[in-house]
């Protein structure tokens, strides 16, 4: 797939580049220790079956992040739809759907503020989304200190559930992904996204409602991190109000969304490069366990990465233009 | 004056990948002399000061400053020379004071603090040079300066570090006509002193009221080196190879103006009183005035992005007080903005993204759906053709266009949206000769084809070369009306509120 309103580039390093270097890391990093039943498929899949709550966080992040937003409430909004998902359900199947709906519109909620404020009250993104992630984790530590609720074994199967083979959750990351992807790449939607993040002003005078564009696609990234509270309660049994914070999502989806060539600064970027750099964080925790090293050294890798992405991103761009 | 040159360059090439930007380029300046060197964008003058001022190293060729041989390696080293370039964008930090500003990088101290005393007096001194009455306090922040202020404070930094080279970038891209002639008087101040100004201009006028020598530059080379001052028609024809009758397209005939399109009446807001006047099919319509007179206010009301308040506007009889862009582009009104890299094109996605930006944000939700909006792009495609677009690849950056083809990718973005008006704030901003010429040829073929178009520009002569007719805007009114074929002092009498003692 072709990613249209992106600027295609030769001679670019993209996020396939990355991902290729990273997996051939990989593979001989494996190799090297002879612990090769990692790369067999079901390890593989396991791999990647644990970074589906970041995939999905990142999706939404991805979307926020190509109008020229940010957000860091995702944290404490998944905590708070863990929380409220596994208190709804109570361990009854019948609570199922009112939970989710609950859930959802918990997240529309959170999104339309965050881009109401962002847009009408002329709120820095960063500070209005840091303001709402305080104001939900207080309320939510003010109203449970510990596991709340139960989620019935039916709706665990949403993580634990396979179809074909497939992890459950791992289908759904690919189809939050697509989905995105074609509302990013085909939608009038997704063309006045990056062209507000492209240039805001350039784009209002083009014709296009800034400011809808921009609260809607916090919408969006606000439904992803409900999402992604639904799954971990799901994949946890019960809702923490610390899960979202304890798996650092916030941080974590700007990071693989920037190492998928997202640029902070808006308008370029996609969502599969976003993929690859969840790949990348995926194989990096996988590596670290199997090489067995401590987990400050993993950290520490990460951080690296991020940089070198972003270094050679700017490098070879820079490139181009001499 | 002297006659020994202050500095000289000789025989300077400079080559960058895939273009020879300088070839055998001479150049030199006395002191107390104002040399004029003027080109179309592109012809190799900023790369030229660039060289000069230590920027790039030539590829051949030599300089002398003072007669000794200078081969600055590094800008400072140039500066600490003598050498001071006034680019178009300031160097100065907005939100710093002037005399902060005055001060960047060798601020006085008195033990381990900061002399502020000593800084205010300094900047006192170095805003000397203008004399009296230059209205620029040293506790200001420059972000409260006017850009002509800012300017002074700019030239004034260069003389406070030594500068007995100054090199002026267009300066008066900016600048009203006021100010542009007290910009004059401190030009002249500096010739007084000694100092050996390069004058980098696009505007006729003033290589005639400053130069004592003009070069022309053209792809590269000199075309033309003069110790005087040539009349305006040999200089351009030294730029571009032709003259100044072949510029503008032919006007409208008389049968081709059509019916009233948009009528304004008695329209006004915060910036803006008692408008009223048509634009008509087939007609292009100038606006002319001093900048601050109202004429992209006038233009941004219009479009819904400053709407009017108060007042009746109808496009084809319906109504069109427009709230907003989107409001205004659905009924047939489009504007091409004034500043094309900030507000009108995302400069790092690619040429055929912008030019679908529009058509894009208006499709239909729910469209063909083999044909999903956002990947359509063939109409867009036809469009750049017809406009003559000279692009590479589409699928480049935008920003890679010269200003030219950008204004174009604008213009098929509207054209493909059908627009029955259309509005140019400042057209040719920074857009070579050539260029010039074929979006005037563009405006001219929209109108021939039945739309109506609206020209508002700072360059007079363009707003008169171009227009059927020019409505002429002060304080925020409109204040007169002349045909084509006016007199420019005619125009400028009306502008500046002298029109009483022209008979109209």
């Amino acid at each position: 797939m072709t990613s249209l309103p992106s600027p295609r580039r030769r001679l670019r390093i993209g996020p396939g580049t990355i991902l290729l270097a990273a997996l051939a890391v990989y593979v001989i990093a494996i190799l090297w220790s002879g612990n090769t039943q990692f790369l067999r498929p079901g390890n593989i899949l396991g791999m990647l079956t644990r970074a589906v709550a970041l995939g999905i966080t990142a999706v939404g992040q991805t979307i926020v992040i190509l109008c020229a937003s940010i957000d860091l409430s995702v944290a404490a909004l998944i905590s708070a739809s863990a929380v409220l998902a596994s208190v709804v359900m109570g361990g009854s199947t019948t609570m199922i759907v009112p939970a989710i709906l609950a859930v959802l519109l918990l997240g529309m909620v959170v999104g339309l503020v965050n881009g109401l404020v962002i847009t009408r009250l002329r709120v820095n993104p960063l500070i209005a989304t840091l303001g709402m992630a305080m104001v939900i984790q207080g309320i939510l530590s003010a109203v449970v200190s510990n596991f709340a609720g139960e989620v019935p074994r039916s709706f665990r199967s949403f993580d634990s559930g396979t179809v074909l083979g497939l992890p459950v959750s791992l289908i759904f990351l690919g189809l939050v992904a697509a989905g995105a992807s074609a509302i990013l790449n085909w939608t009038r939607f997704g063309s006045n996204i990056y062209a507000v993040g492209g240039n805001i002003d350039a784009a209002r005078l083009a014709g296009i409602r800034t400011d809808r564009v921009i609260i809607a696609a916090h919408l969006l990234c606000s439904l992803c991190a409900s999402v992604t509270g639904l799954y971990l309660a799901a994949r946890l049994g019960s809702g923490a109000p610390w899960i979202g914070r304890d798996g650092m999502y916030d941080l974590e989806s700007i990071a693989v969304a920037v190492i998928g060539g997202t640029v902070l600064a808006g308008g370029r970027g996609g969502i599969w490069g976003t993929m690859a750099g969840v790949a990348i964080f995926a194989m990096i925790d996988s590596l670290f366990n199997v090489l067995g090293v401590d987990a400050f050294a993993k950290q520490v890798l990460r951080g690296g990465i991020i940089v070198a992405a972003v270094a050679a991103y700017a490098i070879g761009s820079r490139r181009l233009v001499a | 004056m002297t006659d020994a040159p202050m500095f000289e360059m000789r025989g300077i090439a400079k080559a960058f990948p895939g273009v020879q930007a300088l070839s055998d380029v001479s150049f030199a300046a006395r002191s107390g002399e104002v040399h004029a060197l003027v080109g179309e964008n592109g012809a190799g003058k900023s790369t030229l000061m660039r060289i000069l001022s230590g920027v790039y190293k030539p590829d051949a060729g030599g300089m002398t400053l003072d007669g000794r041989p200078f081969a600055p390696s590094h800008p400072l080293e140039a500066r600490s020379a003598g050498i001071a370039v006034i680019w178009q964008e300031f160097s100065l930090l907005p939100d710093r004071t002037v005399a902060e500003n005055l001060h960047l990088g060798r601020e006085p101290v008195r033990g381990w603090r900061l002399d502020r005393r000593a800084m205010r007096e300094g900047a006192r001194a170095a805003l000397a040079v203008f004399g009296e009455g230059h209205g620029i306090a040293p506790e200001l922040p420059v972000r409260d300066l006017s850009v002509a202020q800012q300017q002074m404070v700019e030239i004034a930094r260069a003389l406070a570090y030594g500068a007995r080279v100054l090199v002026m970038d267009e300066p008066t891209a900016a600048l009203d006509e006021a100010e542009c002639e007290r910009l004059f008087t401190v030009v002249d101040g500096l010739r007084a002193r000694g100092t050996a100004v390069v004058y980098i201009t696009h505007r006729m006028g003033e290589i005639a009221r400053l130069a004592t020598r003009v070069t022309v530059l053209k792809d590269g080379r000199v075309s033309a080196a003069l110790s005087h001052v040539p009349p305006a028609g040999e200089v351009i024809a030294a730029m571009v190879g032709r003259d100044l009758g072949q510029f503008f397209p032919p006007p409208a005939a008389p049968g081709e103006i059509g019916p009233p399109v948009l009528s304004v009446r008695h329209a006004g807001n915060a910036q803006l009183r008692g408008i009223s006047f048509d634009l008509r099919a087939g007609e292009i319509t100038g606006f002319a005035g001093i900048q601050g007179a109202g004429r992209t206010a006038l233009a941004m009301a219009l479009f819904g992005v400053d709407p009017f308040t108060v007042g009746e506007v109808t496009l084809s009889g319906v109504f069109a007080r427009f709230a907003s862009p989107r409001e205004a582009v659905r009924a047939g009104l489009v504007l091409l903005p004034g500043h094309r890299k900030a507000q009108g094109l995302m400069l790092m996605q690619s040429v055929r993204d912008n030019g679908l930006v529009s058509p894009r944000a208006f499709a239909p939700l729910a469209g063909n759906p083999s044909r999903p909006p956002a990947v359509d792009t063939t109409g867009i495609e036809e469009l750049f053709r017809a406009l003559d677009l000279r692009a590479g690849d589409l699928d480049a950056p935008v920003r890679t266009l010269s200003g030219g083809n950008q204004q174009k990718v604008i213009v098929a973005r509207w054209l493909a949206m059908t627009p029955r008006v259309l509005v140019f704030v400042e057209p040719t901003r920074g857009i070579d000769v050539n260029a010039k010429a074929s979006i005037y040829t563009i405006m001219r073929d929209l109108a021939r084809r039945g739309s109506a178009v609206m020209v508002v520009s700072s360059d007079l002569p363009e707003v008169m070369g171009v227009s059927d007719r020019i409505l002429v805007m002060r304080e925020g009114r409109l204040v007169g009306e002349t045909a084509r074929g006016a007199s420019e002092a005619e125009v400028m009498a009306l502008a500046t509120g002298h029109a009483e003692e022209v008979a109209v």
